[in-house]
Protein backbone atom coordinates (compact mmCIF):
# COMPACT_ATOMS: atom_id res chain seq x y z
CA UNK A 1 0.00 0.00 0.00
CA UNK A 2 2.43 2.25 1.10
CA UNK A 3 4.90 2.09 -2.10
CA UNK A 4 1.55 2.38 -4.05
CA UNK A 5 0.97 5.47 -2.67
CA UNK A 6 4.35 6.85 -3.28
CA UNK A 7 3.72 5.51 -7.13
CA UNK A 8 5.53 7.83 -9.83
CA UNK A 9 5.36 8.16 -13.40
CA UNK A 10 8.76 10.10 -13.12
CA UNK A 11 11.90 7.98 -13.04
CA UNK A 12 15.49 8.50 -13.51
CA UNK A 13 17.98 6.29 -16.16
CA UNK A 14 20.87 5.97 -13.69
CA UNK A 15 23.44 5.19 -16.53
CA UNK A 16 22.35 8.31 -18.21
CA UNK A 17 22.86 10.59 -15.74
CA UNK A 18 25.67 12.86 -15.82
CA UNK A 19 25.10 14.22 -12.24
CA UNK A 20 24.90 17.65 -13.68
CA UNK A 21 22.51 20.51 -11.33
CA UNK A 22 19.73 21.07 -14.23
CA UNK A 23 17.17 19.25 -12.50
CA UNK A 24 17.98 19.80 -8.94
CA UNK A 25 18.20 23.78 -9.73
CA UNK A 26 14.49 23.43 -11.80
CA UNK A 27 12.80 21.16 -9.50
CA UNK A 28 9.37 23.19 -8.00
CA UNK A 29 9.06 20.85 -4.87
CA UNK A 30 13.06 20.68 -4.09
CA UNK A 31 12.52 16.90 -4.90
CA UNK A 32 16.09 16.14 -6.69
CA UNK A 33 19.60 15.25 -4.78
CA UNK A 34 22.61 14.93 -6.70
CA UNK A 35 24.63 12.43 -4.44
CA UNK A 36 27.43 9.99 -5.40
CA UNK A 37 27.47 11.75 -9.17
CA UNK A 38 23.89 10.16 -9.81
CA UNK A 39 20.47 12.49 -9.52
CA UNK A 40 18.40 11.05 -7.02
CA UNK A 41 14.58 11.91 -6.65
CA UNK A 42 13.04 12.07 -3.15
CA UNK A 43 9.57 10.17 -3.88
CA UNK A 44 7.67 12.26 -1.45
CA UNK A 45 8.08 15.35 -2.38
CA UNK A 46 8.19 14.48 -6.10
CA UNK A 47 4.58 16.11 -7.50
CA UNK A 48 5.57 14.47 -11.31
CA UNK A 49 5.34 17.95 -13.10
CA UNK A 50 7.74 16.85 -15.96
CA UNK A 51 9.95 19.69 -15.21
CA UNK A 52 12.79 17.48 -14.74
CA UNK A 53 12.03 15.30 -18.31
CA UNK A 54 12.38 18.54 -20.04
CA UNK A 55 15.51 20.04 -18.58
CA UNK A 56 17.07 17.07 -18.61
CA UNK A 57 19.84 17.43 -21.60
CA UNK A 58 21.00 13.45 -20.83
CA UNK A 59 17.56 12.27 -21.13
CA UNK A 60 17.72 10.55 -17.98
CA UNK A 61 14.39 11.54 -17.02
CA UNK A 62 12.06 9.57 -17.75
CA UNK A 63 7.64 9.19 -17.28
CA UNK A 64 6.87 5.62 -17.17
CA UNK A 65 3.71 5.19 -19.35
CA UNK A 66 2.15 2.22 -20.37
CA UNK A 67 3.30 0.32 -24.57
CA UNK A 68 0.68 0.38 -27.12
CA UNK A 69 0.98 -3.36 -27.14
CA UNK A 70 -0.11 -2.89 -23.81
CA UNK A 71 -3.86 -2.76 -25.20
CA UNK A 72 -3.47 -6.24 -26.26
CA UNK A 73 -4.09 -7.16 -22.62
CA UNK A 74 -8.01 -6.55 -23.35
CA UNK A 75 -10.26 -8.28 -25.70
CA UNK A 76 -11.24 -4.79 -26.59
CA UNK A 77 -9.72 -1.50 -26.35
CA UNK A 78 -11.06 2.10 -26.82
CA UNK A 79 -8.35 5.56 -26.95
CA UNK A 80 -9.28 8.31 -24.89
CA UNK A 81 -7.45 11.27 -26.65
CA UNK A 82 -6.72 14.10 -24.86
CA UNK A 83 -7.75 16.81 -26.75
CA UNK A 84 -3.80 18.00 -26.89
CA UNK A 85 -3.14 15.24 -29.08
CA UNK A 86 -4.94 17.56 -31.73
CA UNK A 87 -2.36 19.59 -31.23
CA UNK A 88 0.12 17.63 -32.39
CA UNK A 89 -0.80 17.51 -36.32
CA UNK A 90 -0.32 21.13 -37.11
CA UNK A 91 -2.24 20.84 -40.34
CA UNK A 92 -5.09 19.16 -39.20
CA UNK A 93 -8.45 20.27 -40.87
CA UNK A 94 -10.91 17.99 -38.61
CA UNK A 95 -10.69 16.17 -35.22
CA UNK A 96 -12.26 13.61 -37.10
CA UNK A 97 -8.92 11.86 -38.67
CA UNK A 98 -6.74 11.71 -35.39
CA UNK A 99 -10.09 9.46 -34.18
CA UNK A 100 -9.82 7.74 -37.42
CA UNK A 101 -6.19 7.73 -36.99
CA UNK A 102 -6.43 6.20 -33.12
CA UNK A 103 -8.90 3.47 -34.48
CA UNK A 104 -6.35 2.24 -37.26
CA UNK A 105 -3.56 1.51 -35.05
CA UNK A 106 -5.55 -0.99 -33.41
CA UNK A 107 -7.95 0.75 -30.98
CA UNK A 108 -11.57 -0.93 -31.04
CA UNK A 109 -13.13 2.20 -30.32
CA UNK A 110 -12.28 6.04 -30.05
CA UNK A 111 -13.97 8.38 -27.01
CA UNK A 112 -12.93 12.47 -26.69
CA UNK A 113 -11.45 13.34 -23.53
CA UNK A 114 -12.96 16.87 -24.30
CA UNK A 115 -16.75 15.29 -24.32
CA UNK A 116 -15.17 14.58 -20.54
CA UNK A 117 -14.22 17.82 -20.50
CA UNK A 118 -17.92 18.99 -21.24
CA UNK A 119 -19.44 17.16 -18.46
CA UNK A 120 -16.79 18.38 -16.03
CA UNK A 121 -17.49 21.99 -17.16
CA UNK A 122 -20.80 21.82 -16.76
CA UNK A 123 -20.62 19.75 -13.13
CA UNK A 124 -18.16 22.71 -12.31
CA UNK A 125 -20.60 25.63 -13.33
CA UNK A 126 -22.76 24.16 -11.01
CA UNK A 127 -20.69 23.49 -8.11
CA UNK A 128 -19.41 27.57 -8.29
CA UNK A 129 -23.19 28.20 -6.78
CA UNK A 130 -21.78 26.70 -4.09
CA UNK A 131 -20.92 29.77 -1.48
CA UNK A 132 -19.73 27.10 1.33
CA UNK A 133 -16.66 26.53 -0.97
CA UNK A 134 -13.82 28.89 0.03
CA UNK A 135 -12.25 31.51 -2.72
CA UNK A 136 -11.32 31.31 -5.52
CA UNK A 137 -11.95 28.09 -5.93
CA UNK A 138 -9.03 25.97 -7.51
CA UNK A 139 -9.42 23.88 -10.14
CA UNK A 140 -8.49 20.36 -9.93
CA UNK A 141 -7.50 19.36 -13.60
CA UNK A 142 -3.79 19.28 -13.17
CA UNK A 143 -2.58 16.93 -10.95
CA UNK A 144 0.47 18.28 -10.76
CA UNK A 145 -0.91 21.57 -9.24
CA UNK A 146 -3.37 19.61 -6.98
CA UNK A 147 -0.11 17.81 -6.32
CA UNK A 148 1.79 20.61 -5.59
CA UNK A 149 -1.01 22.34 -3.28
CA UNK A 150 -0.45 19.15 -1.23
CA UNK A 151 2.98 19.63 -0.80
CA UNK A 152 3.60 23.25 -0.92
CA UNK A 153 0.26 25.02 -0.07
CA UNK A 154 -1.58 22.80 2.17
CA UNK A 155 -4.26 25.49 3.59
CA UNK A 156 -5.26 25.78 0.24
CA UNK A 157 -6.57 22.31 0.04
CA UNK A 158 -10.19 23.53 0.98
CA UNK A 159 -10.28 25.34 -1.73
CA UNK A 160 -10.07 22.66 -4.27
CA UNK A 161 -12.65 22.11 -6.82
CA UNK A 162 -13.73 18.62 -5.49
CA UNK A 163 -14.79 17.35 -9.31
CA UNK A 164 -13.08 14.77 -10.84
CA UNK A 165 -10.67 14.70 -14.38
CA UNK A 166 -12.06 14.95 -17.82
CA UNK A 167 -10.18 11.63 -18.50
CA UNK A 168 -11.94 9.99 -15.34
CA UNK A 169 -15.82 10.81 -16.48
CA UNK A 170 -14.81 10.11 -20.22
CA UNK A 171 -13.76 6.99 -19.59
CA UNK A 172 -16.83 5.69 -17.64
CA UNK A 173 -18.99 6.43 -20.33
CA UNK A 174 -16.76 5.10 -23.02
CA UNK A 175 -16.58 1.83 -21.41
CA UNK A 176 -20.19 1.81 -20.57
CA UNK A 177 -21.71 2.82 -23.50
CA UNK A 178 -19.19 -0.09 -25.35
CA UNK A 179 -20.30 -3.00 -23.03
CA UNK A 180 -24.03 -1.92 -23.91
CA UNK A 181 -22.82 -1.86 -27.41
CA UNK A 182 -21.28 -5.01 -27.99
CA UNK A 183 -22.91 -7.18 -25.14
CA UNK A 184 -19.34 -7.97 -23.46
CA UNK A 185 -18.09 -7.59 -19.93
CA UNK A 186 -16.73 -4.70 -18.49
CA UNK A 187 -13.35 -6.73 -17.69
CA UNK A 188 -12.64 -7.35 -21.66
CA UNK A 189 -12.62 -3.80 -22.37
CA UNK A 190 -9.17 -1.79 -21.54
CA UNK A 191 -10.10 2.15 -21.81
CA UNK A 192 -6.44 4.26 -22.53
CA UNK A 193 -5.33 7.63 -22.11
CA UNK A 194 -3.35 9.37 -24.47
CA UNK A 195 -1.21 11.36 -22.40
CA UNK A 196 0.74 14.64 -22.50
CA UNK A 197 2.34 14.32 -19.55
CA UNK A 198 3.56 11.99 -16.57
CA UNK A 199 1.20 13.49 -13.93
CA UNK A 200 -1.65 12.41 -14.95
CA UNK A 201 -0.36 8.41 -15.38
CA UNK A 202 0.66 9.06 -11.46
CA UNK A 203 -3.07 10.22 -11.35
CA UNK A 204 -4.47 6.95 -13.28
CA UNK A 205 -2.11 4.73 -10.78
CA UNK A 206 -3.04 6.79 -7.91
CA UNK A 207 -5.74 8.59 -7.84
CA UNK A 208 -6.31 11.67 -5.57
CA UNK A 209 -10.03 12.44 -3.81
CA UNK A 210 -11.31 9.19 -5.14
CA UNK A 211 -10.86 4.98 -5.34
CA UNK A 212 -9.54 3.54 -8.28
CA UNK A 213 -9.35 5.05 -11.30
CA UNK A 214 -12.15 4.84 -14.67
CA UNK A 215 -9.01 4.39 -16.56
CA UNK A 216 -6.76 1.19 -17.46
CA UNK A 217 -3.95 2.73 -18.79
CA UNK A 218 -1.94 5.48 -20.26
CA UNK A 219 -0.28 5.29 -23.43
CA UNK A 220 2.37 8.67 -24.02
CA UNK A 221 1.36 11.13 -26.49
CA UNK A 222 5.10 11.11 -28.08
CA UNK A 223 5.05 7.04 -27.92
CA UNK A 224 2.21 6.81 -29.69
CA UNK A 225 3.22 10.01 -32.54
CA UNK A 226 5.27 8.08 -34.87
CA UNK A 227 2.59 5.23 -35.18
CA UNK A 228 -0.47 7.54 -35.40
CA UNK A 229 1.33 10.51 -38.09
CA UNK A 230 0.58 8.11 -41.32
CA UNK A 231 -2.90 8.62 -40.83
CA UNK A 232 -2.69 11.99 -39.88
CA UNK A 233 -2.04 13.96 -43.04
CA UNK A 234 -2.97 17.20 -44.34
CA UNK A 235 -5.07 16.06 -47.49
CA UNK A 236 -7.26 13.73 -45.01
CA UNK A 237 -10.50 14.37 -44.79
CA UNK A 238 -12.82 12.49 -42.48
CA UNK A 239 -16.64 11.78 -41.79
CA UNK A 240 -16.46 10.98 -38.19
CA UNK A 241 -17.76 13.83 -36.51
CA UNK A 242 -16.70 16.09 -33.41
CA UNK A 243 -18.82 14.72 -30.32
CA UNK A 244 -17.06 17.80 -28.16
CA UNK A 245 -18.27 21.11 -28.11
CA UNK A 246 -15.30 23.97 -28.77
CA UNK A 247 -15.16 24.58 -25.01
CA UNK A 248 -13.91 21.03 -24.53
CA UNK A 249 -11.66 20.78 -27.26
CA UNK A 250 -10.24 24.08 -25.53
CA UNK A 251 -9.31 23.02 -22.04
CA UNK A 252 -6.51 21.48 -24.00
CA UNK A 253 -4.31 25.29 -23.77
CA UNK A 254 -4.33 27.37 -20.54
CA UNK A 255 -7.78 29.16 -20.20
CA UNK A 256 -9.44 26.85 -22.07
CA UNK A 257 -10.97 25.79 -18.93
CA UNK A 258 -12.04 28.80 -17.06
CA UNK A 259 -13.86 30.47 -20.55
CA UNK A 260 -15.72 27.18 -20.26
CA UNK A 261 -16.75 27.47 -16.57
CA UNK A 262 -16.59 31.26 -15.33
CA UNK A 263 -15.16 33.77 -18.09
CA UNK A 264 -15.64 36.35 -15.54
CA UNK A 265 -13.86 36.28 -12.60
CA UNK A 266 -11.25 33.77 -12.86
CA UNK A 267 -7.56 33.54 -13.57
CA UNK A 268 -5.28 31.17 -15.57
CA UNK A 269 -2.09 30.74 -15.29
CA UNK A 270 0.44 28.41 -16.72
CA UNK A 271 4.06 27.23 -15.90
CA UNK A 272 4.66 25.81 -12.57
CA UNK A 273 7.20 28.44 -11.56
CA UNK A 274 4.02 31.51 -12.52
CA UNK A 275 1.50 29.04 -10.45
CA UNK A 276 3.28 29.00 -7.32
CA UNK A 277 3.51 32.89 -7.65
CA UNK A 278 -0.01 32.89 -7.66
CA UNK A 279 -0.93 30.20 -5.31
CA UNK A 280 1.50 32.36 -2.92
CA UNK A 281 -0.93 35.42 -3.32
CA UNK A 282 -4.10 33.36 -3.03
CA UNK A 283 -2.23 32.35 0.29
CA UNK A 284 -1.81 36.28 0.95
CA UNK A 285 -5.36 37.10 0.70
CA UNK A 286 -4.59 39.23 -1.91
CA UNK A 287 -6.57 37.40 -4.82
CA UNK A 288 -9.92 37.60 -2.98
CA UNK A 289 -12.23 39.26 -5.34
CA UNK A 290 -11.53 36.14 -7.94
CA UNK A 291 -13.85 33.40 -8.44
CA UNK A 292 -11.84 30.54 -9.96
CA UNK A 293 -8.28 29.63 -10.30
CA UNK A 294 -7.06 27.95 -13.01
CA UNK A 295 -3.54 26.57 -12.80
CA UNK A 296 -1.43 24.28 -15.36
CA UNK A 297 1.91 23.39 -14.65
CA UNK A 298 2.81 23.59 -17.95
CA UNK A 299 3.63 26.09 -20.67
CA UNK A 300 0.75 26.58 -22.64
CA UNK A 301 -1.71 24.48 -20.59
CA UNK A 302 -1.82 20.66 -21.21
CA UNK A 303 -0.37 21.49 -25.27
CA UNK A 304 2.76 21.77 -23.07
CA UNK A 305 3.11 18.58 -21.09
CA UNK A 306 6.36 17.08 -21.26
CA UNK A 307 5.01 14.32 -23.37
CA UNK A 308 3.72 16.55 -26.43
CA UNK A 309 5.92 15.80 -29.27
CA UNK A 310 4.82 19.40 -30.96
CA UNK A 311 6.47 23.13 -29.37
CA UNK A 312 3.62 24.42 -27.04
CA UNK A 313 3.05 27.49 -29.07
CA UNK A 314 2.56 26.11 -31.94
CA UNK A 315 0.65 23.16 -30.78
CA UNK A 316 -2.04 26.31 -29.14
CA UNK A 317 -2.02 27.54 -32.25
CA UNK A 318 -2.90 24.31 -33.77
CA UNK A 319 -5.82 24.00 -31.25
CA UNK A 320 -7.26 28.02 -31.45
CA UNK A 321 -8.06 27.06 -35.05
CA UNK A 322 -9.77 23.75 -34.49
CA UNK A 323 -11.38 25.51 -31.73
CA UNK A 324 -13.08 28.46 -34.09
CA UNK A 325 -13.42 25.55 -36.43
CA UNK A 326 -15.99 23.51 -34.57
CA UNK A 327 -17.83 26.83 -33.60
CA UNK A 328 -18.55 27.69 -37.34
CA UNK A 329 -19.95 24.28 -37.11
CA UNK A 330 -21.74 23.66 -33.91
CA UNK A 331 -21.48 27.17 -31.01
CA UNK A 332 -23.09 25.13 -28.11
CA UNK A 333 -22.05 25.95 -24.58
CA UNK A 334 -21.33 22.55 -22.25
CA UNK A 335 -24.45 23.67 -20.29
CA UNK A 336 -26.81 23.11 -22.84
CA UNK A 337 -25.11 20.48 -24.66
CA UNK A 338 -24.02 17.98 -22.27
CA UNK A 339 -27.56 15.99 -21.64
CA UNK A 340 -29.02 16.15 -17.49
CA UNK A 341 -28.88 12.46 -17.57
CA UNK A 342 -24.94 12.56 -18.34
CA UNK A 343 -24.69 14.38 -14.81
CA UNK A 344 -25.97 11.88 -12.40
CA UNK A 345 -25.19 8.39 -14.27
CA UNK A 346 -21.40 8.56 -13.75
CA UNK A 347 -19.19 9.08 -10.69
CA UNK A 348 -18.39 13.21 -10.73
CA UNK A 349 -17.06 14.38 -7.60
CA UNK A 350 -14.51 13.50 -5.45
CA UNK A 351 -15.56 11.43 -2.49
CA UNK A 352 -12.30 11.45 -0.34
CA UNK A 353 -10.59 14.23 1.48
CA UNK A 354 -7.41 15.66 0.02
CA UNK A 355 -4.59 14.57 2.25
CA UNK A 356 -1.66 17.64 2.74
CA UNK A 357 1.69 16.26 2.03
CA UNK A 358 3.77 16.32 5.30
CA UNK A 359 7.28 16.23 3.22
CA UNK A 360 8.13 19.72 3.80
CA UNK A 361 7.72 19.30 7.58
CA UNK A 362 11.04 18.95 9.51
CA UNK A 363 9.03 16.72 12.46
CA UNK A 364 6.04 15.31 13.81
CA UNK A 365 6.81 17.26 17.22
CA UNK A 366 6.71 21.27 16.79
CA UNK A 367 9.34 21.51 19.85
CA UNK A 368 11.47 19.12 17.88
CA UNK A 369 11.12 20.62 14.90
CA UNK A 370 11.74 24.15 15.91
CA UNK A 371 14.72 22.64 17.21
CA UNK A 372 15.77 21.25 13.91
CA UNK A 373 14.96 24.97 12.11
CA UNK A 374 17.31 26.90 14.64
CA UNK A 375 19.83 24.47 13.59
CA UNK A 376 19.21 24.75 9.67
CA UNK A 377 19.34 28.77 10.29
CA UNK A 378 22.76 28.33 12.31
CA UNK A 379 24.31 26.05 9.41
CA UNK A 380 22.74 28.15 6.72
CA UNK A 381 24.41 31.18 7.92
CA UNK A 382 27.99 30.06 7.69
CA UNK A 383 27.48 28.65 3.86
CA UNK A 384 28.50 31.04 1.29
CA UNK A 385 24.85 31.52 0.03
CA UNK A 386 26.19 30.97 -4.09
CA UNK A 387 23.01 28.42 -4.01
CA UNK A 388 25.60 26.44 -7.00
CA UNK A 389 24.51 23.39 -6.08
CA UNK A 390 27.56 21.45 -6.08
CA UNK A 391 27.17 19.86 -2.94
CA UNK A 392 23.86 17.71 -4.45
CA UNK A 393 20.91 20.10 -3.03
CA UNK A 394 19.18 22.56 -4.86
CA UNK A 395 20.21 25.82 -2.28
CA UNK A 396 22.71 26.52 0.40
CA UNK A 397 19.59 26.87 2.77
CA UNK A 398 18.07 22.77 1.72
CA UNK A 399 21.96 21.70 1.61
CA UNK A 400 22.09 23.38 5.56
CA UNK A 401 18.10 21.12 6.01
CA UNK A 402 20.06 18.20 4.59
CA UNK A 403 23.11 18.10 7.09
CA UNK A 404 20.63 18.47 10.02
CA UNK A 405 18.52 15.75 8.97
CA UNK A 406 21.49 13.41 8.69
CA UNK A 407 21.86 13.06 4.64
CA UNK A 408 25.37 14.92 4.05
CA UNK A 409 28.27 16.66 6.21
CA UNK A 410 29.03 20.27 5.94
CA UNK A 411 32.04 19.23 3.70
CA UNK A 412 29.89 18.45 1.02
CA UNK A 413 30.13 22.32 0.04
CA UNK A 414 33.26 22.16 -2.06
CA UNK A 415 33.34 26.31 -0.80
CA UNK A 416 33.88 24.74 2.72
CA UNK A 417 35.72 22.04 1.65
CA UNK A 418 38.20 24.65 0.29
CA UNK A 419 38.31 26.97 3.16
CA UNK A 420 38.99 23.79 5.42
CA UNK A 421 42.14 22.90 3.09
CA UNK A 422 43.34 26.20 3.05
CA UNK A 423 43.83 25.99 7.21
CA UNK A 424 45.18 22.84 6.97
CA UNK A 425 47.36 23.64 4.02
CA UNK A 426 48.91 26.46 6.23
CA UNK A 427 49.36 24.59 8.85
CA UNK A 428 51.53 22.40 6.91
CA UNK A 429 53.29 25.07 5.95
CA UNK A 430 53.76 26.46 9.98
CA UNK A 431 54.73 22.33 10.97
CA UNK A 432 57.11 22.04 8.11
CA UNK A 433 58.93 25.23 8.84
CA UNK A 434 59.25 25.06 12.68
CA UNK A 435 62.57 24.48 13.54
CA UNK A 436 63.78 21.36 15.83
CA UNK A 437 64.97 22.95 19.24
CA UNK B 1 11.88 30.11 18.51
CA UNK B 2 12.48 33.91 17.60
CA UNK B 3 12.90 35.72 13.65
CA UNK B 4 13.07 39.06 13.02
CA UNK B 5 12.02 40.79 9.42
CA UNK B 6 12.80 44.43 8.43
CA UNK B 7 10.87 46.02 6.35
CA UNK B 8 11.33 49.33 4.68
CA UNK B 9 8.84 52.16 4.15
CA UNK B 10 7.65 52.29 0.39
CA UNK B 11 9.99 48.98 -0.72
CA UNK B 12 7.43 47.46 -2.65
CA UNK B 13 10.02 45.44 -4.90
CA UNK B 14 10.47 43.38 -1.25
CA UNK B 15 7.17 43.80 -0.24
CA UNK B 16 5.51 40.04 0.78
CA UNK B 17 9.12 38.44 0.82
CA UNK B 18 8.53 38.65 4.80
CA UNK B 19 5.31 36.91 4.79
CA UNK B 20 6.81 34.01 2.24
CA UNK B 21 9.72 33.64 4.84
CA UNK B 22 7.38 33.51 7.52
CA UNK B 23 4.91 30.75 5.65
CA UNK B 24 7.80 28.82 4.90
CA UNK B 25 8.90 28.42 8.58
CA UNK B 26 5.51 27.70 9.62
CA UNK B 27 5.34 24.89 7.25
CA UNK B 28 8.59 23.38 8.18
CA UNK B 29 7.24 23.65 11.68
CA UNK B 30 4.07 21.24 10.12
CA UNK B 31 1.88 24.25 11.06
CA UNK B 32 -0.71 23.74 8.56
CA UNK B 33 -4.69 23.94 7.49
CA UNK B 34 -6.89 27.11 8.81
CA UNK B 35 -4.08 28.57 11.06
CA UNK B 36 -1.76 28.50 8.43
CA UNK B 37 -4.55 30.13 6.45
CA UNK B 38 -5.52 33.06 8.91
CA UNK B 39 -1.98 33.59 9.78
CA UNK B 40 -0.61 33.37 6.29
CA UNK B 41 -3.54 36.72 5.56
CA UNK B 42 -2.67 38.63 8.83
CA UNK B 43 1.09 38.70 8.34
CA UNK B 44 0.53 39.91 4.64
CA UNK B 45 -1.70 42.39 5.88
CA UNK B 46 0.73 43.51 8.66
CA UNK B 47 3.74 43.86 6.42
CA UNK B 48 2.23 45.74 3.72
CA UNK B 49 0.94 48.02 6.32
CA UNK B 50 4.72 48.83 6.85
CA UNK B 51 5.57 48.94 3.41
CA UNK B 52 2.55 51.56 2.63
CA UNK B 53 2.11 53.13 5.49
CA UNK B 54 4.68 53.35 8.04
CA UNK B 55 8.12 55.27 8.55
CA UNK B 56 9.65 51.51 8.21
CA UNK B 57 10.04 48.76 10.91
CA UNK B 58 10.56 45.16 11.80
CA UNK B 59 8.19 42.46 11.49
CA UNK B 60 9.00 39.73 13.79
CA UNK B 61 7.58 36.22 14.15
CA UNK B 62 7.64 34.16 17.71
CA UNK B 63 6.81 30.35 17.41
CA UNK B 64 6.14 28.28 21.13
CA UNK B 65 4.68 24.95 21.22
CA UNK B 66 1.42 26.30 21.80
CA UNK B 67 1.19 29.73 19.74
CA UNK B 68 2.32 31.83 17.02
CA UNK B 69 2.69 35.24 17.75
CA UNK B 70 3.21 38.01 15.08
CA UNK B 71 4.83 41.38 16.11
CA UNK B 72 4.66 44.11 14.18
CA UNK B 73 6.86 47.65 15.71
CA UNK B 74 7.41 50.56 13.24
CA UNK B 75 9.05 53.79 13.87
CA UNK B 76 6.19 56.71 12.86
CA UNK B 77 4.17 57.80 12.44
CA UNK B 78 1.58 56.51 14.70
CA UNK B 79 -2.18 56.67 14.22
CA UNK B 80 -4.25 59.33 15.60
CA UNK B 81 -7.05 57.79 16.24
CA UNK B 82 -6.92 54.24 16.26
CA UNK B 83 -10.77 53.77 16.76
CA UNK B 84 -11.26 55.53 13.21
CA UNK B 85 -8.18 53.30 11.51
CA UNK B 86 -9.45 49.91 12.82
CA UNK B 87 -13.49 50.34 10.78
CA UNK B 88 -13.75 48.78 7.82
CA UNK B 89 -13.04 50.96 4.75
CA UNK B 90 -11.78 53.38 6.27
CA UNK B 91 -7.90 54.56 5.00
CA UNK B 92 -4.92 56.58 4.43
CA UNK B 93 -3.09 54.87 1.41
CA UNK B 94 -1.62 57.44 -0.35
CA UNK B 95 -2.47 57.48 -4.48
CA UNK B 96 0.60 55.23 -4.78
CA UNK B 97 -0.45 52.56 -2.71
CA UNK B 98 -3.85 52.73 -3.98
CA UNK B 99 -2.75 52.54 -7.89
CA UNK B 100 -1.04 48.80 -6.65
CA UNK B 101 -4.03 47.72 -5.44
CA UNK B 102 -3.72 48.33 -2.26
CA UNK B 103 -5.43 50.52 0.27
CA UNK B 104 -9.08 49.11 0.90
CA UNK B 105 -9.34 50.19 4.42
CA UNK B 106 -9.78 46.28 5.13
CA UNK B 107 -6.19 46.05 6.49
CA UNK B 108 -6.61 46.37 10.23
CA UNK B 109 -10.10 44.60 10.74
CA UNK B 110 -8.80 41.91 8.61
CA UNK B 111 -5.94 41.14 10.63
CA UNK B 112 -8.28 41.47 13.94
CA UNK B 113 -11.11 39.48 12.28
CA UNK B 114 -7.52 36.18 11.19
CA UNK B 115 -5.83 37.10 14.42
CA UNK B 116 -6.69 35.12 17.90
CA UNK B 117 -5.79 37.96 20.05
CA UNK B 118 -5.32 40.86 18.32
CA UNK B 119 -3.23 43.87 20.34
CA UNK B 120 -2.71 47.33 18.93
CA UNK B 121 -0.85 50.26 20.89
CA UNK B 122 0.30 53.58 19.62
CA UNK B 123 1.66 57.32 19.41
CA UNK B 124 1.52 60.08 16.77
CA UNK B 125 5.29 60.72 16.20
CA UNK B 126 6.92 57.81 17.89
CA UNK B 127 4.90 54.73 16.40
CA UNK B 128 2.48 51.48 16.09
CA UNK B 129 2.92 48.18 18.11
CA UNK B 130 0.50 45.55 16.54
CA UNK B 131 0.74 42.03 18.26
CA UNK B 132 -1.34 39.17 17.32
CA UNK B 133 -1.54 35.77 18.31
CA UNK B 134 -2.65 32.33 16.67
CA UNK B 135 -3.51 29.21 19.52
CA UNK B 136 -1.97 25.91 17.91
CA UNK B 137 -3.87 22.63 17.55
Amino acid sequence: MDMEKRYHSVQLMKDQCHGCTNCLMHCPTEAIRVRNGRAHIIAEKCIDCGECIRICDYHAKVAITDKLSDIKRFRYSIALPAPSLYGQFRDLKSIGVVLDGLKKIGFDDVFEVARGADVVSRAIALRMRDNTIPRPIISSACPAVVRLIQVRFPDLIPNIMDVRQPMEIAASIAKDEFVRAHGCAPEEVGVFFITPCPAKMTAIRTPIGHEKSAVDGAISMMDIYSALRPHVRPQFTSDTPCASTSYGVGWASSSGESQAVCPEKSLAVDGIQNCIRILEEIENGSLMDLDFFEGNACIGGCVGGALAYENNYVARNTIHRLVEHIKTEKNIHPNEDVPPSLMSKYPLYLDQPIEANTAMRLDGDISKAMRMLEKVNAITKELPGYDCGSCGSPTCRSFAQDIVEGYCGELDCIHKLKEKLKIMAEQMVELAQTKRT
Amino acid sequence: MHEEYPVEKSDYTRAGEASASIKRILKQLGISGSVLRRIGVACYEVELNLVIHSDGGVLSLDVDSDAVTLTSADRGPGIPDIQMAMREGYSTASEEARSLGFGAGMGLPNMKRNADDFFIESEPGKGTTIRMSFRLG
